[in-house]
């Protein structure tokens, strides 16, 4: 695949001995942009920012993009997995009392549900949109820490690879995604089913941790000159928002699981109560994550509205400070609602209410960006394109998810629909509604500056309309199915109940739902291969990803735009003001500061390396050994030291230049 | 070639993993409790060992589920009011390396259907034989006897001791270090 | 699109309104908790879909309206985007003081909740277990605390204080139609108060994912005059009926000599396992194996001759009884009232 976006660059000369290894020659300085004309500086960057050629090469990519499609596809490919287990289940309660699936394997295809669009899809996939698209919003050359974001990728495919392998040979987690001790711990957990959720979490937490740390940097530090904290589009924003979330909230979840694998395999008492430890403990740390989780997802399809609203309703987006104000106030409040997950496990009463006021709190920074969306499309004649069909599809059904998610608020509310039908109808709105009609509808808004292609909007439209009528007879029901009595997670309900016309119109709307995607992913290939050619810029949007090709060179941009507005490419119709100065034979990038992006210096961006992987396989099979015995830690450390040694190993540079 | 390798040693994990983590509750042979014949003369301490009823030990002792099935039903039954968590009292002790009828699965579940002199009563019939193999098993893991990867882990409880998959292995078991 | 739209409506209220007969619905309260959260969730569902018509025609508005393109994105009207900035602000405002308003409202429902049970009179401990419930009535006598399992009886009318435990997994109390749900969780002691307005039989579910059979952990509860109830509980204090035919007597010889034994109890005999449901009265009960299947002949035989194919992973396990046998202990069970 990543080969494939090199042929346009086959016919280059051939390259020196020195880059050819992967080094940067130690040479003081070498030939800079500055007054080259643009075929040959093209040339000099192709040869410089290219990934090497062959499997190897491949393998040994650190550029961005590559990364990044590397990322979406797996994530579609884990969303596919994860929407069968969906129908698999649904089939199953079609119907009262059907036979088709045993409580075995339902609690398996429950939980692998779960894990695999949490932590498999849903926060992979927002954040390999992000590694495509942040560094070249910011306008610079490749992400921070290309390296690490390599390895992140790495990390998150074995990941996958093994819960899904687990999952295959039956010994799947079977204890929900929030895995709750005591029937995850030690004595109600028999065999490794548990451990493959602890240790697979873990793991999928470091890559989300490296992506996060890479974004951080890159939005902070790689600005284009000129873009201000001010000037840095929303989408940017909530991404570095999103990022430091991550960063705040994964350590809680990597703390939960480590815990219980202490408790499981080396006997330790943390969540014993008869040894002074505490059930609820894991609740509380694992919420502490898991809230903030759903806001991990939600704030960058947030970032995705801001960025195809303006688009479409042809004016920069209403009220920017206070939809940035809005993203900050989200990410902060959402680490102090988590105890509403808890309401149910009788905590002392006004706590209790004072996590109702901070649940309802949350809603406020949601209704700003809300209302600040519709006043850009008020004013303007929004053009319908199928990007923002699905936006209209997530004002449709967020907003139903987002009050459902007041009523859950109140505690007495919280009594009776807790852990029902109702919760899962409250979180599928919410998470399909407020993220992945976003995505859909991203999908269709980037498609073209990552292949090249558009996508058909004919299709498009049927699409949308399968989509959301899909989805709201699959999931609506749920609130009242929920109201009338039935718990979640259940893998069959008696027939006296009244439960089974009302399931089996759920089950039809889950495979319409099911459908649509079947519709999309035959739209993503027949555009791809067959879609118009798009150019630069289709949707004539003003943010700096359109200001290079579709697909972007391995470089991004010939020459370091200088930004002057929020929409850079609204405000400098005729050419964007360019920046010089950085060498073109190294990978060169422009360090700026924080809050001007004044040019501070240039620094050095990592050549590939096959040592990501290799560190990254490393880690894999520590954390898979870790199922088994505690000294897999002991044992695990020295390969990770090596790859990890070859992966730093210093190159010998110059100090970087001022 | 590297594709076959893979092959077989993605099969042969596969093959290890089903064996550890498969949950039957249903009794897969007819052969009931009921119907076994019952040996007279066996009855002398290391004395022979029981022929095997059928070839269920293997299916049982390195199972995770049943495993920790036995040692639930260890508790439900009361084993330890004799045999102490498996330190003994009245009854021997279970966690260490010496066996009186030997160590093998069948001896021990001949130990719980039939009895032994000197206390341990017979659970022919009152205990269904699956159950009986599922505690053959988990007498077995409390002396290192079991894979630590399929052997329980501590319970909910007070810790009467290292759990059976902390527990050193059968070899070392009775050495001093 | 509308028209199918407004058909899918009118079926999902139909839908909606049948289901509020249930006697597992939160929307058919039968207790005072349970309707002041039904009042509860009517009041929330209906302003919440006030707020959602409003945004969604706030969102139609400027399709319908198409005010104009603008030639150039950048030239805005400064004046036109103040006006806009006082809507969103008011909006943010209305925003805010329903949201205060809803926090308050919850919060004065708690405290209505937590005034129901002050003066109960009865307590029953109610415990948790992979996949059943064991009820215990406390007593000052301790003659007059009685141990069963799955259906709890309590007088109609009066409060009634449940202390909610596990021994094994965290499972959760819910009987919709009576109050909200509370967990039980090992180590910890968790407070319940309910309360039946009518006599009646109200069923309720486990709602905390608990294991393999999870979806089969039911319970019911039976409200009755307090007469009938006192009556009642005097009953299930007596031991066992013994068995009268001949058949049922060898079904209790039978009981004690096999499997059964081991973990059940039925007072007045030998049996006296604590780790399965009590089964001195089991006849009296509605229900099998929490809830799964009715009592009746047939059923009380499905269950013992095959358990797990009833509910697949439960401890329970398969026992092999010949038919006469079988035949022997369902007489015996069956004489159990």
């Amino acid at each position: 695949m990543s080969s494939a976006d090199l042929t346009s660059e086959r016919d280059l000369p051939p390259e020196r001995e020195a880059s050819a290894r992967g080094d940067i020659a130690p040479e003081r300085d070498g030939p800079r942009d500055t007054g080259m004309d643009d075929a040959s500086l093209h040339r000099w960057l192709a040869r410089t920012w290219r990934t090497p050629p062959g499997i190897i090469g491949a393998l040994s990519s650190v550029d961005h993009k590559v990364i990044a499609r590397r990322y979406l596809i797996t994530a579609f490919l884990f969303l596919c997995l994860g929407g069968l287990n969906a129908v698999a289940m649904r089939i199953q309660l079609s119907g009262p009392q059907r036979g088709l699936i045993g409580p075995d394997l339902y609690n398996q295809l429950f939980t692998m549900h779960g894990v695999t669009m949490m932590f498999l899809f849903a926060v992979p996939i927002v954040q390999a949109t992000g590694i495509y698209l942040v560094p070249l919003m910011v306008g610079t050359r490749n992400i921070a820490f290309p390296r690490l974001n390599a390895f992140g990728y790495w990390v998150y495919v074995s990941g996958g690879l093994f819960a899904w392998v687990s999952f295959a040979l039956s010994m799947a987690p079977d204890v929900g995604w929030f895995a709750y001790v005591p029937l995850s711990g030690p004595e109600f957990g028999p065999g490794k089913r548990a451990d493959v959720w602890a240790q697979m979490i873990t793991y999928t937490e470091v890559s989300s941790l490296a992506v996060a740390v890479a974004t951080i940097v890159t939005v902070l530090k790689q600005r284009a000159p000129g873009m201000s904290l001010d000037k840095i589009p929303l989408y940017v924003w909530a991404l570095l928002v999103t990022s430091f979330v991550v960063v705040f909230a994964m350590p809680a979840v990597m703390i939960t699981s480590t815990f219980l694998i202490l408790d499981r395999l080396v006997g330790t008492h943390i969540f014993n109560p008869a040894e002074g430890g505490d059930a609820l403990l894991f609740q509380h740390l694992f919420w502490f994550f898991g809230h903030p989780e759903v806001y991990i997802i939600f704030l960058p399809a947030t970032g995705m509205v801001s960025s195809i609203i303006p688009a479409f309703a042809r004016r920069p987006a209403f009220g920017h400070l206070g939809l940035v104000l809005s993203l900050i106030a989200v990410g902060f409040l959402s680490f102090g609602l988590w105890v509403h997950h808890m309401f149910a496990t009788g905590l002392p009463k006004l706590g209790a209410s004072f996590f109702t006021a901070s649940s309802m709190l949350i809603a406020i920074p949601n209704g700003v960006q809300i209302f600040c969306w519709l006043a850009t499309l008020w004013d303007g004649r929004p053009v319908i394109r199928t990007p923002l069909l699905f936006v209209f599809g997530f004002f449709f059904t967020f907003v139903i998810g987002g009050l459902t998610g007041v009523m859950l608020a109140s505690v007495p509310l919280d009594l009776q629909v807790h852990d029902t039908y109702f919760v899962v109808a409250h979180f599928h709105y919410v998470l399909i509604g407020g993220s992945v009609f976003p995505l859909l509808g991203a999908a269709y808004f980037w498609f073209p500056k990552i292949t090249g292609r558009m996508m058909s909007e004919r299709l498009g439209r049927w699409h949308f309309w399968l989509a959301l009528v899909g989805f709201n007879a699959a999931f609506f029901p749920m609130h009242i199915v929920g109201l009338w009595g039935m718990p979640r997670r259940v893998y069959t309900y008696p027939a006296e109940l009244g439960w089974e016309n009302i399931n089996l119109f759920i089950s039809a709307g889950a495979v319409l739902f099911f459908l649509s995607f079947v519709l999309f992913a035959f739209n993503l290939v027949h555009g791809a291969l067959r879609g118009t050619p798009a150019g630069d810029n289709p949707w004539d949007a003003g943010t700096l990803e359109w200001a290079t090709s579709s697909p972007p060179p391995s470089y991004n941009f010939a020459r370091i735009p200088v930004v002057t507005n929020v929409e850079p490419l609204w405000a400098e119709r005729v050419a964007l003001p360019v920046a010089s100065g950085l060498r073109v034979d190294a990978r060169e990038l422009i360090i700026s500061t924080v809050a001007e992006a004044h040019p501070d210096i240039r620094e050095k961006s990592a050549t590939p390396s096959i040592w990501p992987l290799l560190a990254a396989i490393a880690v894999g099979a520590t954390f898979l050994y870790s199922i088994f015995t505690p000294w897999a830690i002991v044992w695990g450390a020295a390969p990770i030291a090596v790859t990890l040694v070859g992966w730093f190993w210093p190159k010998g540079d110059p100090e970087d230049e001022e | 070639m590297r594709p076959v390798v893979a092959l077989l040693l993605f099969a042969s994990l596969a093959l290890a993993a089903c064996q550890r983590e498969e949950r039957d509750t249903r009794p897969q042979s007819a052969l009931g409790s009921g119907e076994q014949p019952t040996p007279v003369t066996t009855l002398e301490p290391g004395g022979q060992r029981p022929a095997p009823t059928d070839n269920k030990a293997a299916s049982f002792e390195a199972n995770a589920f049943h495993l920790s099935e036995g040692k639930r039903l260890f508790g439900w039954f009361n084993c330890s009011g004799c045999h102490a968590n498996g330190g003994g009292g009245m009854g021997p002790a279970l966690m260490d390396e010496k066996w009186i009828y030997g160590s093998s699965m069948e001896s021990i579940h001949a130990t719980i259907r039939d009895g032994r002199p000197n206390g341990m009563p017979s659970f022919r019939d009152k205990i269904p034989d699956d159950q009986i193999w599922e505690l053959a098993a988990f007498v077995r893991s409390l002396s290192g006897n079991a894979p630590s990867s399929a052997a329980p882990s501590r319970n909910d409880d007070m810790m009467a001791h290292p759990s059976e998959n902390r527990m050193p292995d059968a070899a070392t078991l009775g050495k001093s270090p | 699109m509308k028209r199918l739209a407004s058909i899918a409506f009118a079926t999902a209220m139909a839908l909606f309104l049948q289901g509020c007969a249930g006697w597992q619905s939160a929307l058919d309260p039968k207790g005072p908790a349970a309707s002041e959260l039904a009042w509860l969730i009517w009041f929330f569902t209906g302003l919440c879909a006030v707020v959602w018509v409003l945004v969604m025609a706030a969102l139609a508005v400027p399709l319908m309206m198409r005010s104009r393109q603008h030639a150039e994105p950048l030239t805005l009207d400064a004046s036109s985007d103040n006006r806009k900035l006082r809507v969103v602000m008011t909006a943010v405002g209305l925003t805010a003081v329903i949201l205060v308003g809803l926090t308050l409202l919850s919060f004065f429902a708690n405290r209505t909740l937590a005034a129901i049970g002050s003066d109960a009179a009865l307590t029953i401990r109610v415990t948790g277990h992979q996949w059943w419930w064991e009820v215990r009535y406390e007593d000052a006598t301790p003659s007059r605390i009685l141990t069963t399992a799955n259906e709890i009886h309590i007088p109609a009318g009066e409060p009634v204080r449940l202390l909610l435990t596990s021994t094994d997994v965290i499972h959760s109390f819910w009987v919709p139609s009576l109050s909200g749900k509370l967990d039980l969780i090992p180590g910890r002691m968790n407070v319940l108060d309910i309360k039946a307005d009518k006599p009646g039989v109200y069923r309720g579910q486990c709602a905390e994912f608990c294991g393999a059979q999870h979806a089969n952990m039911g319970t019911f509860i039976i409200a009755e005059p307090r007469a009938k109830f006192d009556a009642w509980w005097n009953d299930q204090l007596q031991p066992a009926a013994a068995p009268t035919s001949d058949e049922a007597k060898a079904g209790g010889e039978l009981f004690l000599k096999r499997p059964c034994v081991m973990c059940h109890k039925i007072g007045g005999t030998p049996a006296g396992g604590t780790v399965a449901p009590d089964l001195t009265h089991i006849a009296s009960r509605q229900t099998l194996a929490a809830g799964t299947l009715t009592m009746s002949r047939g059923n009380l035989a499905a269950w013992i001759a095959d358990p797990q194919g009833v509910k697949p992973g439960a401890h329970m396990p398969v026992v092999d009884l010949s038919g006469d046998e079988l035949n022997a202990i369902v007489a015996y069970l069956e004489a159990l009232k």
